[in-house]
């Protein structure tokens, strides 16, 4: 296969896949109440998108989302590093980390609900939350993760605690980073979402219900739609981040070549 | 090559172990009664036992022996990285360990190169080399230019602004060589450092080495289980015997500098490779 070849493919398969959606709905008469045809979706969506108020529903579904991710990642990367550096601390820790970890997340939204209000806060809660322990744990996997001969250089050195903390052990736990980060802006924008699913006046999450209840079936595929593109369009923005993050890692350069 | 060479060198022989303290006063390194315990499940593990040594300053000392004698032991003893279960290690005078903490003026004596080059993947060639330094807190512009003289002494230059993994693993270990030397210590310890490479890289490393010793006229001491490496590159080679690792014997090797690769194949170096290469077969 050529270098560009998935340039051709990829639109190739998804164009295939709208065609079969197209002839499953004409063939079986599908009614547009489960199931709209792909052209009437792409109508409604913009329409949608040639309505104000959607953007305002936009703009506020992305500001959940960032903030919550941002507050995520300075809390998951300072703890990471507090917990990778200092182990007696990890291990008293870490029966109520992965027992934290393991709790359906979703379900606090009642109670964030209760203690934030129906506005974005508790939706910015949810998203930190949820998208904090994938960048936790990553910083913890690469700090330890430093190479014995890593240390035995920094030791030889005679380097302090310090040192080899700015200079070693967060610089390779970087990349690890950012994997933490590309998982934990996805689960931020899925936490925004269902936060504003079960609660609250605003946001795209809230359209998607909003249309659901009008039975405008058509409508709310057009919701998801947008969600979708708003979750590639911030994902990539991650993957992006790597490239300045870490220019010497494999992953950037042979994603590159 | 050259027959004066060949000449010159007169058969090899061995000196008693006790010999060791040929130096006296002016030892850049002393070992006094060193001796390492390792503790498992059941019983302590003697790794290496009665090791009296004097280093002199400007010496090339090699450590030679098979594997599981302690010689890589020993050489983490002298570096700081490991502190020996008794006996003391003195660095130009002063004692390497303060108890349990280590002496820093005598750490600051050291450089150390491994059997992996051990760049860091996320500086660049010259920030590598330049490190010790930044933990020292010099200035940049004067790390650069510390850089760029000691690329140029270990043969790579041009190559100050690449990643780690975009040169070969010979240059690799010749940027560990720089890093090691940057703060000019007086003694460069290093373990096995070509041992990852080729045997023709091995061959160019070897002459590079005995050069860049000779230029910055620093103590080193090398470990290494190649008994050709041993005789090309020492002035004494300590032979050490294993389980538990101690002390065999020290040959003092008479060959002059600089040597080039077909000392190799003079009689007398030959000579030298054989008597040791019998006393190793003799220890299994």
């Amino acid at each position: 296969m050529g270098k560009y070849a998935a340039w051709v493919a990829t639109p190739l398969v998804l164009a295939l896949l709208v065609l079969i959606w197209q002839f499953y709905v004409v063939v079986f008469e599908v009614s547009p109440f489960i199931l709209p045809p792909p052209l009437a979706v792409w109508h409604a969506t913009v329409e949608l998108l040639s309505d104000p108020k959607t953007y305002s529903h936009i703009a506020i579904t992305v500001y959940e989302t960032v903030a919550g991710f941002l507050i995520a990642v300075v809390i998951g990367i300072v703890f990471g590093g507090l917990l990778g550096k200092i182990r007696w601390l990890e291990r008293t820790l870490n029966p109520l980390i992965v027992g934290l970890q393991v709790m359906p997340k979703v379900a606090l939204i009642p109670l964030f609900i209760v203690w934030f209000g129906f506005g974005p806060t508790s939706k910015v809660v949810l998203a930190a939350v949820i998208s904090f322990f994938p960048i936790m744990t990553n910083t913890i996997l690469g700090m330890k993760s430093v190479e014995p001969g890593h240390r035995d250089v920094m030791l030889a050195l005679n380097a302090s605690r310090w040192q080899t903390f700015k200079e070693v052990e967060l610089q390779n736990a970087l990349p690890f980073i950012m994997t933490g980060m590309e998982v934990g802006i996805v689960l931020a924008t899925i936490g925004a979402i269902v936060g504003e699913y079960l609660g609250g006046s605003q946001g795209l999450g809230y359209m998607a219900v909003a249309t659901l209840n009008a039975f405008d079936v058509t409508s709310m595929f057009g919701v998801i739609f947008l969600l979708t593109i708003l979750g590639l369009v911030l994902y990539f923005f991650v993957v992006m981040l790597r490239r300045f993050v870490t220019p010497w890692h494999e992953a950037v350069t042979s994603s590159r070549d | 090559m050259t027959p004066a060479k060949a000449e010159m060198n007169a058969a090899p022989e061995h000196q008693p172990a006790d010999l060791s303290v040929s130096t006296g006063q002016d030892a850049m390194i002393r070992l006094t009664g060193v001796e390492q315990r390792y503790k498992t499940k059941d019983h302590d593990v003697l790794a290496l036992t009665d090791v009296n040594l004097n280093i002199g300053k400007g010496e090339f000392l090699v450590l030679l022996g098979p594997s599981g004698c302690g010689k890589t032991t020993l050489l983490r003893i002298i570096a700081g990285l490991l502190q020996s279960t008794s006996g003391t290690v003195e660095i130009d005078n002063k004692p390497l360990w303060n108890k349990k903490t280590r002496n820093d003026a005598a750490m600051d004596e050291l450089g150390v190169v491994f059997q992996e080059a051990n760049m860091f993947p996320w500086m660049t060639i010259e920030d590598n080399i330049a490190l010790p330094l930044k933990l020292r807190g010099v200035p940049k512009a004067e790390r650069r230019a510390r850089a760029a003289e000691l690329c140029k002494m270990v043969g790579i230059e041009g190559f100050e602004k690449r990643w780690p993994r975009q040169l070969s693993g010979g240059m690799r270990q010749r940027a560990a060589i720089a890093r090691a030397l940057s703060t000019k210590p007086q003694i460069l310890l290093m373990d096995e450092p070509f041992g990852a490479l080729d045997a023709m890289t091995r061959d160019a490393m070897n002459l590079e080495l005995q050069r860049i010793w000779m230029e910055s006229g620093c103590t080193i001491v090398l470990v290494t289980h190649s008994i050709r490496e041993a005789v090309f590159l020492a002035d004494r080679i300590l032979l050490l015997s294993p389980r538990p690792g101690r002390m065999d014997t020290i040959t003092d090797i008479e060959i002059e500098r600089p040597r080039d690769t077909y000392v190799q194949s003079t009689q007398g170096f030959q000579d030298y490779e054989l008597s040791l290469r019998q006393r190793l077969d003799s220890f299994a």
